[in-house]
């Protein structure tokens, strides 16, 4: 038997599972957009611009949804200054919660400056004060604020899987691929997300081609790191023996990874295998957090 | 400096009187379970079941029975490890947990914020939320009481000294005194978190199991969650690399494509 079944569920679940999928969702969307917006066309600017704004919604999203669910939400500074010593910075380099939280604001905060600069291009914003901050944030400062954000998109994407692999809790700490796996899946829903969303904007076809020919690849990365997770897991995979293990094998493999693989091959309607993805990724995450956290470590350690 | 302290429990002379369970509460006020309505485990006599935010000490009872006439009942007072290598100080994102200068390990209560990061970083599944605070509790080794030279309330209150506080070097010699005299007597002992070279660095809470560690609800190796970071980070970023690789292939090949095909006006 594994050492970590003897360690305690942490309650990590309705915030936290949205939370790794917004996170990892806007952490993929911020990338592609960043992309195109160095090695794109101008006729990727609409894709450019919904990637941004989904980033910048995510990371708000996710620092709500993060706050909500500590045990004193009034106390989430405490996660970057130190409380007895302000205004001294709180950071473990070794702690991936501790370099989450500050890679969650910095995220936070290109992005939002990217989205603002995005607005003010498309002349959207209507706000002086914030039209005044978009403007500032045009050409090469734009370049740098977005590329930033889209290496910054990457790191939120995958650090949750870190995070959960820096525990001793089963499953998350038997295998060290699940930060790979999550930003392929975050890289792969921030794709889907872009093909429903950006033709709203303007998107043009091409655009959307290359975005369903990324996601395809994206998806074939998940599949074999998920195929690696699995593997590593070695005896530990008898934990699937339940609900969760049905759901990660039906509805994140076959609906969330297969069947929307298919459809971009048979050049099927997009919108519907972006859902199918975004469900898939949804999935991911609730049934490896929630498989370990319905582990009752007592049960099993009694042998039960 | 005061010298590293901590407990050795004998769990060969524990009687599962739960006194130490009561002294703990008592000493530090924490809550009734489910607001004092009693709730029975149903498939055995130890109703606490496990170490959480309001119970800082946990009688296990094990029950080794072949047949009616034929086991015998282990009982072990576990409390937290007070590890000297530990992990839930090692993730602690908010600098809550100290190591005290009796080589304890306390969770300042006004510091956390209840993020539960140390919950699933503990290999022994020691802490939990306390639901009156809101934020992770677990035995302090009772540093109030060390603070003004008193023994912790558990040791204090075990009427059979299964339970032994001190200094840890003092009571390392204890233990190893007692675990010759049971060899001697037949008696399968062994120490398990005394080892100062041995996982975590030793355990300034350790004890004397005569049965495998996992019988106990003891992990054989516990181990930082740290032990995962560099090569998970690796993976990660390799998986990063790959994908951004990816993109950027694809919008070169896209744009090759665009200047070869028709009306593309050939590549320049």
């Amino acid at each position: 038997m594994s050492d970590t079944f003897f360690s305690g569920a942490p309650h990590w679940t309705w915030f936290i599972i949205p939370y790794f999928f917004v996170g990892g969702l806007a952490g993929g969307a911020c990338f592609l957009a960043a992309a195109l917006d160095w090695f794109g066309r101008p006729e990727d600017r609409p894709v450019v611009r919904t990637g941004y704004d989904i980033a910048a919604v995510g990371a708000i999203l996710s620092g709500l949804l993060l706050t909500i669910d500590l045990g004193r939400p009034l106390r989430f500074w405490h996660m970057l200054f130190q409380s007895e010593n302000f205004p001294a910075l709180m950071f473990k380099g070794w702690s991936p919660i501790s370099f989450g939280a500050w890679a969650i604001l910095l995220f936070g905060l290109l992005s939002v400056l990217s989205a603002l600069g995005a607005r003010t291009e498309e002349g959207r914003l209507q706000m002086p004060a914030l039209r005044a901050v978009g403007g500032l944030v045009k050409g090469g400062v734009a370049k740098l604020v977005g590329g930033a954000g889209g290496l910054l998109g990457l790191f939120i994407a995958g650090y949750t899987g870190i995070l959960l692999s820096v525990t001793n809790r089963p499953i998350w700490a038997d295998s060290p691929w699940l930060g790979a796996l999550f930003i392929a899946s975050g890289v792969s829903t921030g794709a889907a997300a872009l093909i429903l969303l950006s033709p709203g904007r303007g998107a043009t076809e091409r655009s959307l081609g290359w975005l369903s020919s990324f996601d395809t690849k994206a998806l074939v990365v998940e599949l074999l790191v998920l195929i690696a997770f699995i593997v590593s897991l070695g005896s530990v995979n008898r934990v699937w023996v339940s609900i969760w293990g049905l759901l990660l094998l039906v509805g994140v493999v076959w609906f969330g990874i297969l069947a929307p693989l298919r459809m971009h091959a048979q050049r099927r309607p997009l919108a519907t295998a972006a859902r199918l993805v975004l469900v898939g990724g949804f999935l991911l995450r609730l049934t490896t957090i929630l498989a370990s956290e319905a582990i009752d470590r007592y049960r099993v350690a009694a042998g039960l | 400096m005061p010298e590293p302290m901590g407990f050795f429990t004998d769990t060969t002379v524990c009687i599962g009187c739960k006194a130490c369970e009561v002294a703990c509460k008592e000493w530090n006020q924490l809550p009734a379970e489910n607001g004092g309505i009693g709730e029975l485990s149903g498939d055995s006599y130890d109703n606490t079941r496990k170490l959480d935010g309001i119970h800082w000490r946990h009688v296990r009872f094990i029950e080794q029975f072949k047949g009616p006439y034929d086991g015998r009942w282990l009982m072990m007072s576990d409390v937290c490890k007070h590890c000297v290598q530990a992990g839930c100080l090692e993730v602690c994102p908010t600098g809550a947990i100290i190591r005290t200068e009796f080589d304890t390990v306390v969770i300042q209560s006004d510091v956390c914020n209840g993020c539960r990061a140390c919950i699933a970083a503990c290999p022994f599944g020691v802490i939990d939320v306390n639901p009156v605070s809101g934020t992770a509790q677990k035995c302090t080794l009772c540093y109030d009481r060390l603070k003004v030279g008193l023994e912790p309330a558990c040791s204090k209150a075990c009427p059979t000294d299964s339970i032994q506080f001190g200094s840890i070097v003092e009571l390392r010699t204890r233990a190893h005194k007692r675990v010759d005299q049971l060899k001697a007597q037949g008696v399968k002992a062994e120490l398990y978190g005394a080892d100062p070279d041995g996982a975590l660095g030793g355990l300034n809470s350790f004890y004397l199991l005569v049965d495998e560690p996992e019988v106990y609800g003891l992990p054989r190796k516990p181990a930082l969650p740290s032990r995962n970071l560099a090569k998970s980070a690796s993976f990660s970023f390799a998986s990063a690399a790959v994908l951004g690789v990816l993109a950027l292939v694809g919008l070169r090949k896209r744009r090759m494509d665009e200047m070869g095909g028709p009306g593309g006006g050939g590549a320049s």
